[in-house]
């Protein structure tokens, strides 16, 4: 994907799930709505692709063979700390979603997944992670200023 | 049987058969007969042997009192028919030693009266009597002189039988007399009769220095039954002895009569030979039967009361042992089919939770691709049939959300969260939960009442179950009821350790026959609408707390839901542990 599209696109969005047409149309219904997105069918898979890219947003399947949603959850936000997960499962129940959350998820979502509401949540976890962005920024500002004594 | 009616044991008309393991009436017969039998026996064993052994002893007593009697009846007469044979050798006697010229004369026969008087005593008067009959001569106190007793009766038998002895009469002064006669026959002499009378004070003297016993009796009977001599118990002479009822000399021992009490006497009875004279000795063994009575009413009143005792007794463990028995089996038998009921519900959570889970993730690719037709659907432009596409795909959705609103139920069932416990006013509650669903309420125009009387104490429990508990009633009853309709909440205390929040509705009802089987998964009366598993999650959140529901409803006139739940959460409350 050219950067320029990504710019220009409303979010930058990562998509983890084991199964591969649910990935086909979720994708092609999330660019269709103007997001910019981006595939993953395994946790290792997605590992890597966070590792060399800069997401708005990533949609986590829960349970997938190999590496899962929990796991690869925990592994993520230890390399990037800022990463706004939102968790997607057909296993919902109230324990997995306050363990995820307690971990560090932005959300908690059953499948089948309402896309508009799952749009809000990716906005959502766009404007957190620009806002934390902001702040490290003015963080780091304040930390130049402080050092250059102006 | 009204007595039987009220003695019976609690349990004997309750029947649960199917939860009865043994047959109860059974083993109350077998335990109360066997009892009986055991304890009652030996008793009444040993009172049969008490009794043998008394009726033994009473009769060896019996026997000795009989001997008793047997010996004074022998001796006695052995006795009298001394003195009355020495009376009448002595009359012979004088017969033979003087002429009947020389009794003839008065001073001859006064001088043999006085003689015999001071050799033998008793004799009152003196007579000689001729062959025709005439009083020859006569010494004694009455002017008999030349009586003729030809014609009378002890006269002719005199005649007969050469001797004579008359009952006893009241003579002189009053003093009882008999009367010995012995006729005189010698060859060559023309027979004459000498006659005496003798005073029977002589022949008492005898009969009373006898050895008797202080409650027995010795006298003498003429063939009539009078009394020749007096009696201690019936009477002087001349009385009537009351006991006959034969004349006597028709039988001769031991006999046992009833004295007019209708005590027992021992009667004893001899003939004196030549004489119309009979011997009776009376013993009342008084004393004797009547310990012997005594003892006999003891035993028997012992023996009865210990009877009634030991049935009473007896009565009471078997039924107490049963009854406790029964409860306990029925207890254990309610468990066991609780204990069922529970399991089979978490297996079926179980099925249900990984039955949700395979089929949300096709569901979600179906989901998805539905969306995703829509989308492009929605881009391209008009083409033939579009509208008809989109109709198509909207339903499906339609239908992908309903299948998913029932995976989540499913999931809902299956879940075993740990409760979390924190203080809940219920009035908050219930008003919170009304918020959700007061729109629908009020769009239906139900009324919808709560009655929380002040002062309701709060209740430990998991928030989130209670309003899940009270949002599926209350939808069950928004459900039963008709536009109009009206929904009364009440919470009232139950004792002091549970409160219970009442629903009541005055909908459609459920029917008798379904009333057992609504908290069972997936029954439901709401047709497509509904997954038959509201109820059932319920009663499985209810029973997880510690509390439980009760359901009273009428067809046609509502239904009442009565949800128990404990102020605190006991660490017990948790069946489900068995099960998973």
């Amino acid at each position: 994907m050219e950067d320029k599209e990504k710019v220009m696109a409303e979010a930058f969005v990562l998509i983890v799930d084991d199964e591969k047409e649910f990935l086909e149309s979720i994708s092609a219904r999330l660019e269709n709505r103007g997001f910019a997105v981006d595939t993953a069918n395994s946790g290792d898979q997605a590992l890597e692709k966070i590792h060399g890219a800069l997401y708005d947003a990533i949609v986590l399947d829960l349970m997938m063979p190999g590496l899962d949603g929990m796991a690869t959850l925990k592994l993520a936000l230890q390399r990037k700390p800022d990463l706004q997960i939102i968790l997607l499962t057909g296993h919902a129940s109230v324990q997995h979603g306050v363990e995820a959350i307690r971990q560090g998820a932005l959300d908690f979502m059953e499948k089948p997944a309402d896309l508009d509401a799952l749009v809000t949540k990716i906005r959502e976890g766009k404007d957190r992670r620009m806002e934390l962005d902001a702040q490290s920024r003015e963080e780091a500002v304040r930390a130049a200023l402080k050092k250059y004594g102006w | 049987m009204g007595f039987w009616e009220k003695l019976k044991p609690d349990f004997w008309d309750r029947r649960d058969s199917e939860l009865e393991l043994l047959n109860y009436r059974r083993l109350w017969r077998t335990t109360f007969w066997l009892a009986v039998v055991v304890t009652l026996a030996p008793l009444v064993f040993l009172a049969g042997i008490n009794f043998y052994q008394f009726a033994r002893q009473y009769e060896l007593q019996r026997n000795e009192i009989d001997n008793n009697i047997q010996r004074l009846m022998g001796t006695s007469r052995v006795q009298i028919s001394y003195f009355l044979d020495e009376r009448r050798a002595a009359l012979t006697y004088v017969s033979l030693a003087d002429t009947f010229e020389q009794l003839s004369d008065l001073r001859q026969l006064s001088a043999v009266f006085s003689r015999l008087r001071r050799s033998f005593g008793g004799f009152v008067d003196l007579g000689l009597i001729d062959g025709a009959g005439i009083q020859r001569a006569y010494v004694g106190p009455y002017n008999l002189a030349g009586r003729d007793y030809k014609e009378q009766d002890w006269y002719k038998e005199v005649q007969i039988r050469g001797i004579y002895v008359s009952d006893v009469f009241l003579g002189h002064r009053n003093f009882p007399h008999f009367v010995i006669a012995v006729r005189h026959e010698r060859e060559g002499e023309p027979p004459y009769v000498i006659r005496a009378t003798i005073d029977t004070g002589r022949l008492n003297e005898l009969l009373r220095a006898t050895d008797l016993q202080p409650s027995g009796d010795l006298f003498l009977l003429n063939q009539q039954g009078v009394l020749q001599t007096p009696s201690r118990l019936y009477g002087g002479v001349l009385a009537r002895f009351p006991l006959l009822t034969s004349p006597p000399g028709e039988w001769s021992g031991i006999k046992q009569m009833e004295d007019a009490q209708g005590a027992p006497v021992l009667v004893g009875m001899a003939r004196i030979q030549g004489t119309p004279l009979t011997l009776v000795v009376v013993n009342q063994p008084k004393a004797l039967l009547q310990k012997w009575d005594l003892l006999r009413i003891n035993v028997i009143i012992m023996v009865s009361l210990s009877i009634v005792a030991i049935l009473v007794v007896i009565w009471w463990v078997s039924s107490t042992l049963v009854s406790r028995i029964y409860e306990a089996d029925l207890k254990r038998a309610a468990t066991l089919h609780e204990a069922e009921y529970t399991n089979k519900l978490a297996s079926i959570g179980r099925l249900a939770s990984g039955v949700a889970h395979e089929i949300n993730n096709p569901v979600a690719i179906i989901n998805e691709k539905v969306g995703l037709m829509q989308d492009i659907m929605g881009m391209s432009p008009d083409f033939p049939h579009k509208e008809k596409f989109l109709r198509q795909a909207k339903v499906i959705q339609d239908s992908v959300r309903r299948v998913s609103e029932i995976t989540h139920r499913l999931l809902g069932f299956a879940r075993h969260l740990p409760l979390k416990s924190e203080e809940i006013h219920l009035e908050a509650l219930i008003k919170e939960v009304l918020g959700f669903l007061g729109k629908e309420a009020e769009y239906r125009n139900i009324d919808i009442n709560v009655r929380i009387p002040p002062g309701i104490p709060t209740i430990q429990a998991d928030k989130g179950q209670i309003q899940q508990v009270l949002l599926n009633i209350i939808n069950n009853s928004l459900a039963a009821l008709e536009h109009g309709g009206e929904i009364n909440i009440a919470v009232a205390p139950q004792g002091e350790e549970q409160v219970a929040i009442s629903i009541s509705d005055n909908g459609v009802g459920i029917a008798k026959e379904h009333l057992n089987s609504i908290f069972e998964p997936f029954f439901s009366t709401k047709g497509k609408q509904g997954t038959g598993l509201g109820l059932s999650i319920t009663y499985g959140i209810v029973r997880k707390m510690g509390g439980h529901i009760e359901v009273e409803s009428e067809q046609g006139l509502g239904t009442t839901f009565t949800v128990i739940l404990p102020r605190k959460q006991s660490s017990a409350a948790k069946p489900e542990a068995a099960a998973e």
